[in-house]
C-alpha cells in the first residue's frame, strides 16, 4: 500500500471523486493551475480539465454562496477557504444558507457541499493564519463539522464527506500535512513515511464520519483531543509512561459520544485537548457533555488544555500553542488527583 | 485651509414634506434604443443610465422595445398581477385579524415579478426576494399552497420552520427564500455556472432590493458572474425605499444600480419597472443574451414601493404619504389596462369583473387553506417534525431531544 502524506491523500480523495462523480467540482483560490497554496489541489485541474476545477475570485462569500446554487443545479462542490482564518466572509452563506436550506425547505432544496479549510497553527503564521474555528461551527445546527489527523483518515473522510448529503465543513490540520507534530518546535520535522497511519489506499474507501477513533488504547485515564493535538498527546503520555487511552474525536458534529464516554466511565479521568481558545470552545461541550454520561464513573474533575484566550500571537507562538510540557503538566495534575 | 465634510444623502420628503422625484431620470417611451441581445457590454453604458419604457402615458406602446405580444399575453399578464395585488391585500388583512404572523406585500411592483416570469422560460431558475410573489403566482403554484406557508398550518411546504413569505418550489423552479439579504444572488449566479458545466442552456434569474445592492453578496455575484460569463440575470427592484432608508443610501444618487453591471464588465438597463411591456422586453433581452452565451445583465427595475416593508413598520413614519400618488411612473396594473382599453381588449366594467372573480378565487381558497389549520387553530403539525431536515439522517443528538420534548409534551396532557 502506498505511503502518502495528508496533502497527496486529500489530494487523491478530490482526484478519485472527480474520476467517480461527474457532479464533482473543486473550486477555491489558487486551487486550479497553481494546485492551492498547499498543493493539497496540485495537478487536479490538468487532469480533469478548468470547468471542474475552478480559479476564483478573492471573495469567499462568493465561493460558498455559488456552491450553493451548484448543489440547486444537481453538482457536488468541494470549496477550498485558503485559509480557516479566511472563512468568516463565508460565513453567513454558511450559517444562513447552507446549514439552513434543507431544514428551511423541508428538504426540497440541500447543499451537499464540502467546505476543505486548513486550520490550526504551529506555522508561524500569525493570527491571520493559525486559527482553530471548529467549535464556531459545530455550534451551528445543520452542518457536519470534521478534523482529521492522519493521512489514512483524510482520505477516507474527506470522501465520506464529498459523498454525503449533508454540507460538511472539512477542516485539515495544516501543520501536520507533511508530516506528525509533537509539539516540540525545535526538533527536525518528521515525514509521515513510514508512519502507520500514512498507508493509504490508492482507489476508494471511506472513513464514516461520526465515528471516533482509539488511539491508542489504555486504562488510566481519556485524553479526548483531535487533529494536530493527536500527536502532541501521544507524544506526552510516552514521555510520562502512562497508561493513557487517547481518543481522536475526528467529528465535532455528529460526536460520538458514545466511544468518548466509555472511554472515561472506563478510566475515570479525563483530559481534553485543543488548539483552539478555551473560553467557550468545543472542549467545554465535550466536557459538558462527557461530564452528563459519566459523573458517577469519575474520579477527578475534568481537565481542559487549550490555546490561550488570546488572539494568536506571533511571536509567542510557542507560548501559545497548548504544546508537550503543557499537556504533560496536566496530565500529571490529573494522574495526581488519584493519591 | 478646507476642511472634510461629510455627505449626508438628501431623501426627498420626509412626512409632511411635498413629495420630490426630480431626482429619477425618466426617457420618453420608445425613446431607448434597444442593440441586439449579443451587443459588447461597453454599449449597454448608456442604457444602463436611460430608462427602458414603452408605455407612454396615454397607453401607446412605442418603439423598439416593444416586445408586440399579443392580446391573449397582455390579458394573462393583467390577471396575474391582479391576482397577486388581490393575494396581497386579503393577507394584509388577515394579518391584522392576527392569522397570520407577519407579511411581506408587493403593492405597486407587480410587474417586475409577473413580466419576468412570463418573459422567461418555465425551466429557468428563479431565486426570488420576499417580494417577488408575483413570480410565484405565475408560474402557476396553487394560492392554498402558499396560504398554508403563512399559516405554518398542517399543510405548510416548510413544515413550519420558516417566516411567512418564504417559499419556494422544486417543481416550478423557484429557490428557497431566506429572510437575509442578497444571498440568493451568488447562490443564483452559482445554478448559473452549473448549468454551464453541465453543458445546458437554462438560465437562472435573481431579484433584489436596491437596498441589498450594497451587501457583499451582491457584489460577489457579479464579480462571479462576470469572471465565469454565467447565464443569469440579475434584478435590482430599485423601489425606492428600504424599510425607511432612503435609496440614496445604497448608493443610488446620481448613479444608477443598473450601472453597477458595466462598471465590473456586465451588461446593464434601467428599465421602467412598472410598464409591464419594458419589463417583459428587457427580461427577454437579457435571457437571449444569457442564454447565446454572452452573459449575465444586470436589469434595474425602478419602481416604487407603494406600500410598507411589511407588516411591523409604518411608512407615514419616516416618508410622505403622498408619495405613492405622485411617483411618475404610476401603477402597472393601471398602465397595463389602459393599453388593452386603447387597444379595445379592455373596458372598466371587465376590469371590476375580473377583480370580483379573482376575489372569489382568492376567498375561496383561504377558505381551503384555514380548514388545514391556522398557527393558533385546527389541524397541528407534528411538533417532532421540528427536528427533522436538520440533517438528512436524525442524528442521535437530535433523537433524545425530540424525545424529550415529546415527554414534556405528553406530559402536560
Amino acid at each position: 500500500m502506498p505511503s502518502m502524506n495528508m496533502v497527496q491523500a486529500l489530494n487523491s480523495a478530490m482526484d478519485v471523486m472527480l474520476q467517480r462523480d461527474p457532479r464533482v467540482v473543486v473550486l477555491g483560490e489558487d486551487v486550479g493551475y497553481f494546485g492551492g497554496v498547499f498543493r493539497v489541489t496540485d495537478g487536479l485541474q490538468k487532469q480533469h480539465g478548468a470547468h471542474r476545477v475552478l480559479d476564483t475570485p478573492i471573495a469567499e462569500g462568493g465561493i460558498v454562496g455559488a456552491s450553493v446554487g451548484m448543489c440547486a443545479n444537481g453538482l457536488r462542490p468541494v470549496a477550498e477557504i485558503q485559509f480557516a482564518d479566511y472563512i468568516y466572509p463565508a460565513y453567513d452563506q454558511i450559517v444562513s444558507e447552507v446549514a439552513r436550506l434543507r431544514y428551511r425547505s423541508a428538504a426540497a432544496f440541500t447543499a451537499p457541499l464540502t467546505i476543505r479549510t486548513p486550520c490550526g497553527g504551529g506555522i508561524r503564521g500569525g493570527q491571520t493564519h493559525s486559527q482553530s474555528p471548529e467549535g464556531v461551527f459545530a455550534h451551528v445546527s445543520g452542518i457536519k463539522t470534521v478534523m482529521p489527523s492522519n493521512p489514512h483518515d483524510a482520505k477516507g473522510m474527506l470522501i465520506a464527506a464529498i459523498e454525503d448529503d449533508d454540507p460538511v465543513i472539512f477542516f485539515e490540520p495544516k501543520r501536520i500535512y507533511n508530516g506528525p507534530f509533537d509539539g516540540e518546535p525545535d526538533k527536525p520535522a518528521e515525514s509521515w513515511a513510514g508512519h502507520p497511519q500514512a498507508e493509504v489506499p490508492e482507489g476508494y474507501y471511506t472513513v464514516p464520519l461520526g465515528q471516533a477513533a482509539i488511539t491508542r488504547a489504555g486504562s488510566a485515564l481519556s485524553v479526548i483531543t483531535y487533529g494536530t493535538m493527536v500527536h502532541v498527546c501521544l507524544a506526552a503520555v510516552q514521555a510520562l509512561g502512562l497508561d493513557a487511552e487517547v481518543v481522536d474525536v475526528r467529528s465535532m458534529m455528529p460526536l460520538d459520544i458514545d466511544t468518548i464516554a466509555a472511554s472515561v466511565s472506563k478510566t475515570g479521568r479525563c483530559l481534553i485537548v485543543h488548539e483552539a481558545t478555551r473560553f467557550g470552545g468545543f472542549g467545554a461541550e465535550l466536557s459538558a457533555s462527557i461530564q452528563e454520561r459519566c459523573f458517577w464513573h469519575l474520579e477527578a474533575p475534568i481537565m481542559r488544555v487549550a490555546g490561550w484566550d488570546t488572539p494568536y500571537p506571533h511571536a509567542f507562538e510557542w507560548g501559545y500553542f497548548p504544546g508537550k510540557r503543557r499537556v504533560m503538566n496536566a496530565l500529571r495534575k490529573l494522574v495526581g488527583e488519584a493519591a | 485651509m478646507s476642511v472634510s465634510k461629510l455627505h449626508v444623502p438628501a431623501v426627498p420628503a420626509r412626512p409632511g414634506e411635498q413629495p420630490d422625484f426630480s431626482y429619477v431620470r425618466l426617457s420618453a417611451a420608445g425613446e431607448v434604443p434597444r442593440p441586439d441581445p449579443t451587443v459588447a457590454v461597453g454599449e449597454t453604458a448608456s442604457l444602463a443610465e436611460s430608462l427602458v419604457c414603452v408605455l407612454d402615458d396615454s397607453g401607446q406602446a412605442l418603439g423598439p422595445w416593444n416586445p408586440k405580444l399579443d392580446t391573449e399575453q397582455l390579458l394573462k399578464g393583467l390577471r396575474l398581477m391582479l391576482l397577486t395585488r388581490l393575494f396581497d391585500e386579503r393577507m394584509q388583512r388577515t394579518q391584522r385579524q392576527g392569522r397570520i404572523t407577519f407579511y411581506v406585500r408587493s403593492l405597486g411592483e407587480e410587474a417586475v415579478s409577473v413580466a419576468a416570469a412570463m418573459a422567461l422560460s418555465d425551466r429557468d431558475m428563479l431565486f426570488p426576494s420576499y417580494r417577488n410573489q408575483g413570480l410565484h403566482v405565475a408560474r402557476g403554484m396553487s394560492l392554498v399552497d402558499l396560504m398554508c406557508q403563512l399559516l405554518s398550518n398542517s399543510r405548510d411546504m416548510c413544515l413550519g420552520r420558516q417566516l411567512p413569505v418564504m417559499y419556494h418550489s422544486v417543481p416550478r423552479r423557484l429557490f428557497s427564500i431566506s429572510g437575509n439579504l442578497a444571498t440568493q444572488f451568488p447562490q443564483a449566479v452559482g445554478w448559473a455556472m452549473a448549468a454551464a458545466i453541465k453543458g445546458e442552456s437554462d438560465i437562472a434569474a435573481a431579484w433584489t432590493g436596491e437596498g441589498s445592492t450594497a451587501a457583499a453578496d451582491f457584489h460577489h455575484a457579479l464579480t462571479f458572474a462576470k469572471v465565469y460569463r454565467a447565464p443569469v440575470i440579475l434584478n435590482v427592484v430599485n423601489n425606492q425605499w428600504a424599510i425607511s432608508t432612503f435609496q440614496g443610501y445604497a448608493g443610488g444618487e446620481q448613479r444608477s444600480f443598473a450601472a453597477r453591471g458595466p462598471g465590473i464588465g456586465l451588461a446593464g438597463l434601467r428599465v421602467d419597472g412598472n410598464d409591464f411591456l419594458a419589463v417583459h422586453a428587457a427580461t427577454a433581452w437579457a435571457a437571449e443574451r444569457a442564454r447565446a452565451g454572452y452573459g449575465a445583465t444586470v436589469l434595474e427595475l425602478v419602481t416604487y414601493r407603494a406600500g410598507a416593508h411589511s407588516t411591523s413598520d409604518d411608512p407615514a413614519r419616516y416618508r410622505s404619504r403622498e408619495e405613492a400618488e405622485q411617483w411618475p411612473l404610476g401603477d402597472p396594473i393601471d398602465r397595463l389596462a389602459q393599453h388593452l382599453e386603447r387597444e379595445g381588449a379592455w373596458d372598466a366594467a371587465r376590469h371590476a369583473a375580473l377583480a370580483a372573480e379573482l376575489e372569489q378565487e382568492v376567498a375561496a381558497a383561504w377558505r381551503e387553506a384555514i380548514s388545514h389549520g391556522t398557527l393558533t387553530e385546527g389541524p397541528k403539525l407534528d411538533p417532532a417534525l421540528m427536528f427533522e431536515d436538520v440533517f438528512k439522517e436524525l442524528p442521535a443528538h437530535l433523537r433524545e431531544q425530540r424525545d424529550e420534548l415529546l415527554a414534556e409534551i405528553s406530559a402536560l396532557e
